[in-house]
């Protein structure tokens, strides 16, 4: 149903009044014009679409709008700071984690997530905690190179 | 040479068959130096297959470099970057014969009004087809550069050097001039002269280097723009009525309901049903509330019963390898071997489905469609809208993976059509579920072999039948004195009857089903000879490049010869695919009670020629290897008739991160070759690797992919 709803995207204050059963990824896509974060199966499935909600990596493609109500989103827009790319995505970028690079705004808004809970992870963590998200290319190893290497510049704050 | 000794651009206004697009192409393409050159063979298929000269850029050249007045360096060509990495290698290539710096270096790709024809991007052509006329090109540039030069410092050609975008002299470094300033107020065409080398690798300074691919930094910002994210004012989101199963009918669609969504604009001309609104999840809606009834027809196929029904159809067979007398080779063998072998079919499920976005106004068409080849899709949109080609351009954005299925438009297409019929910006996104339906997917095959080994362990016969996978990767490296290869269906695309929806090429296309036959056979060959399985291969083979590459496998994977099955679940390789040598060794653990196989490490080593970015090239490897475990151990489509019965990713599986096997490549430089195909080459062992590893392990043969944990206890309860 049509309502206004109050959240936080990408560190800025917004209100939107939208029928709040839809789905947050086509609000970004769509109504926000937000298209880093992409749609890959609908269905919660393959991890395109990821994104965070208070710090927690969800699937946007399946959250109702009303689910971020007075919540933060970040998106993949929102990552880097005063120009200043985030540890992952210089990892990323560093680590060659991509090819196509459709999966990779998931990846890593999900890796920033797992870090969230593991700051130092095991391979092992980070094969459980990206085991979600699909990549058709196959970086899958440089995927985890990346996410050490990220979570080690982040020791300490960030 | 002086100046006015260079081809003018007004003298190439002589008569020729397309010499008013010439004048129109050469007076937008601004001033500064150009270099019109052809590559390889697509020249000729672009007059053969197309049958009509092609619009918008001359027909006698099919891709150009300019040197701008800015002093940046623009390639024009018709290739796409789906995730291949070809916008870092190719730009490499570029600068390094061009002494400029990378970041002067633009690669204009796959945009049907500015770039000359391109057949497609596939077969891992765009390096080893095109690399070669681009250095070409970009050295016979660097000999203009080096003769405008002389004129502007009055220095003598031989006494200038290169280097980072100018030209110096060498004997007062000080004294130079940028290629900025060369290419002002110029227009200068040139031709290849044929007289120019290129570098040799002693003097590579950007090639043969690796480096961190160009596009990254847009990819990992969310700012790279794929079909999906080119958003027009006032655009609408398709979607389109689809049947439950291929060759349906519709029989009525009630749109009276789909109509009373806010907003929503129904189409309906004959079967064609699409809902379109500003939000696609509000079409989404709409699409639901049409009720349409389908005639489906009839089929008892299934993908159980496929293989009886395409032996049954096969078109008769065509000889497509021969050496020796197959009579000889079965006299004078000690040990016959027999077996067929199948693989189902599988989708290329891209991470970005299908997408495209179109405008149509004022009798012109411009599309940006996820695409592998923007030339066929360009002709295909002017088809149906009825405009003449030049009316349509076609614009590629980044694209989200391919491997081959990106090669039909439909849905630019639809696009168009429904832009046209709208007046509006249109996007047509799939879903996951109509990606799976209008795949074209990698068609269900067989293969059947019978050979024989001599009494000292030498292949004296290969009697080889493959049917419906086509011939690539067929060729025969194994030492063989009398062999026979012949196809049955030479081609992905099965003749009409055959397969029940649209099959089409899948990475490295046929390879993979010949591969895993022929690698499986010489497995079963080697323990009939009580030999190791590498050994075997080494003792049946003389092609150096093969040995190379086998050697060095084992070598790094610490080999210790064993008749297999070894318990060790050790299992070997070979191919070959787009001019590149791979032999692969992998470890697996089976689990006996689940059938499951754990892959845990795979070693592959490489000869590609000269490697241009190895950076690049070892991660197309261990793409290759990740993609490739999935057709070997889950991928495969289910259907009943003309229904498709896996819709989305929990019924396909594909690898995912827990599979990830410790990954070791080996690349042998061949820094003197030509550089070779590196797309696809990895992913062809994969198949015959993995069966190889499991019968290692368990000493159970698996005859058809994927090898499934259901097949694996199948396979284990008959033993």
């Amino acid at each position: 149903m049509t309502e206004t709803i109050k959240f936080k995207l990408n560190g800025k204050p917004l209100q939107l009044t939208a029928d709040t059963d839809r789905m947050l990824l086509w609000v970004l896509r769509t109504d926000l014009g937000l298209t880093g974060t992409k749609f890959g199966c609908g269905e919660s499935f393959c991890g395109a679409c990821t994104v965070l909600v208070n710090d927690l990596a969800v699937r946007s493609c399946s959250t109702p709008l009303k689910y971020v109500h007075d919540k933060e989103i970040v998106t993949i827009e929102g990552l880097a700071k005063d120009g200043r790319l985030h540890p992952l995505q210089k990892a990323f970028m560093d680590h060659d984690a991509l090819q196509c690079g459709y999966c990779t705004p998931g990846m890593i808004m999900n890796a920033y997530s797992l870090l969230k809970k593991h700051p130092r992870p095991s391979d092992a963590e980070i094969v459980e905690g990206m085991d979600d998200n699909f990549c058709r290319c196959g970086a899958h190893t440089r995927i985890v190179q990346a996410i050490h290497v990220a979570a080690k510049e982040m020791e300490g704050g960030r | 040479m002086k100046n006015d000794e260079y081809t003018g651009l007004e003298f190439l206004e002589q008569p020729s068959g397309n010499e008013i697009n010439r004048r129109d192409f050469f007076k937008t393409a601004g001033s500064g130096i150009f270099l019109l050159f052809t590559i390889g063979d697509s020249l000729m298929s672009a007059q053969d297959r197309q049958g009509r000269p092609q619009r918008g850029v001359p027909t006698d050249f099919n891709a150009f470099l300019k040197i701008g007045e800015d002093g940046r360096v623009s390639c024009y060509v018709g290739k796409i970057e789906m995730g291949q990495g070809v916008v870092t290698s190719l730009g490499q290539m570029l600068a390094d014969e061009l002494d400029a710096p990378l970041e002067s270096v633009d690669m204009v790709m796959g945009d049907t009004d500015l770039c000359p024809w391109d057949m497609g991007t596939f077969g891992s052509l765009s390096t080893r087809s095109f690399g070669p006329s681009l250095r070409m090109a970009g050295a016979e540039a660097r000999q203009v550069l080096l003769e405008l030069g002389s004129d502007y410092l009055k220095v003598p050609t031989d006494r200038l050097t290169t280097e980072n975008g100018f030209v110096l002299d060498s004997t007062s470094e000080q004294h130079k001039v940028a290629y900025a300033q060369l290419a002002k107020g110029k227009k200068i065409e040139r031709r290849p002269t044929g007289k120019v080398s290129v570098k040799k690798p002693g003097e590579f300074r950007i090639m043969n280097k690796s480096l961190v691919r160009r596009d990254a930094q847009e990819k990992v910002t969310g700012k790279a723009k794929y079909a999906g994210d080119i958003q027009l004012p006032g655009m609408l989101h398709a979607r389109i009525l689809r049947p439950p199963a291929h060759d349906s009918k519709l029989i009525s669609a009630d749109i009276s309901e789909a109509k009373r969504v806010d907003g929503v604009q129904v189409i309906k001309e004959g079967d064609f049903v699409a809902v379109l609104h500003k939000y696609p999840d509000v079409a989404d809606v709409a699409l639901s509330k049409v009720k349409a009834k389908f005639e489906i027809p009839k089929s008892d196929l299934n993908d159980k019963n496929i293989f009886d029904h395409l032996l049954k159809v096969a078109p008769a067979g065509k000889v497509v390898a021969k050496e020796g007398s197959l009579q000889a080779g079965e006299s004078g063998a000690k040990t016959l071997v027999e077996a067929t072998y199948f693989n189902d079919y599988v989708a290329h499920s891209p991470m970005e489905p299908h997408t495209a976005v179109a405008i149509v106004e004022g009798g012109k068409a411009t599309v940006w469609p996820s695409t592998q080849n923007p030339f066929t899709a360009k002709e295909e949109i002017a088809k149906e809208l009825g405009f003449p080609s030049e009316n349509v351009r076609v614009i590629t954005p980044f694209v989200g993976g391919g491997f081959g299925g990106k090669t039909r438009n439909l849905q630019a297409v639809e696009a168009a059509r429904l832009s046209k019929m709208t007046g509006k910006p249109v996007q047509v996104a799939y879903s996951r579920k109509e990606e799976f339906f209008y795949d074209a997917f990698r068609p269900a095959a067989v293969v059947k072999i019978k050979s024989g080994i001599t009494e000292k362990g030498k292949i004296s016969l290969w009697d080889y039948h493959v049917y419906f996978a086509g011939e690539r990767g067929s060729q025969m490296f194994y030492d063989i004195p009398n062999y026979s290869t012949i196809a049955y269906n030479s081609s992905w695309v099965g003749a009409a009857g055959s397969h029940p929806f649209l099959t089409g090429p899948w990475r490295a296309p046929g390879n993979n089903t010949n591969s895993y036959a022929r690698e499986v056979q010489i497995d079963m060959m080697a323990e009939k000879a009580g030999m190791d399985p590498v050994d075997f291969r080494l003792q049946n083979m003389v092609n150096k490049k093969m040995l190379g590459v086998l050697k060095a496998a084992a070598e790094k994977f610490g080999w210790k010869p064993a008749k297999s099955p070894s318990g060790r679940g050790f299992g070997v390789a070979c191919g070959i695919d787009a001019g590149t040598f791979v032999a692969s060794i992998a470890e697996v653990e089976v689990n006996m009670s689940t059938g499951g196989v754990k892959v845990k490490r795979v070693v592959c080593a490489q000869d590609m020629g000269l490697v241009i970015n190895p950076e690049g090239a070892t991660i197309q490897m261990e793409g290759c290897i990740m993609m490739g475990l999935g057709y070997a151990l889950t991928e495969r489509v289910m259907f009943k008739g003309g229904e498709v019965l896996n819709r989305n990713f929990d019924s396909y599986e594909i690898p995912r991160f827990s599979w990830l096997p410790k990954i070791e490549t080996v690349i042998l430089d061949d820094k003197g070759a030509d550089p070779q195909g590196g797309g696809e080459p990895a992913i062809v062992v994969m198949g015959g690797l993995i069966a190889n590893a499991i019968y290692d392990a368990i000493g159970v043969r698996l005859y058809q992919l994927p090898m499934t944990p259901e097949r694996i206890k199948e396979a284990l309860k008959k033993t």
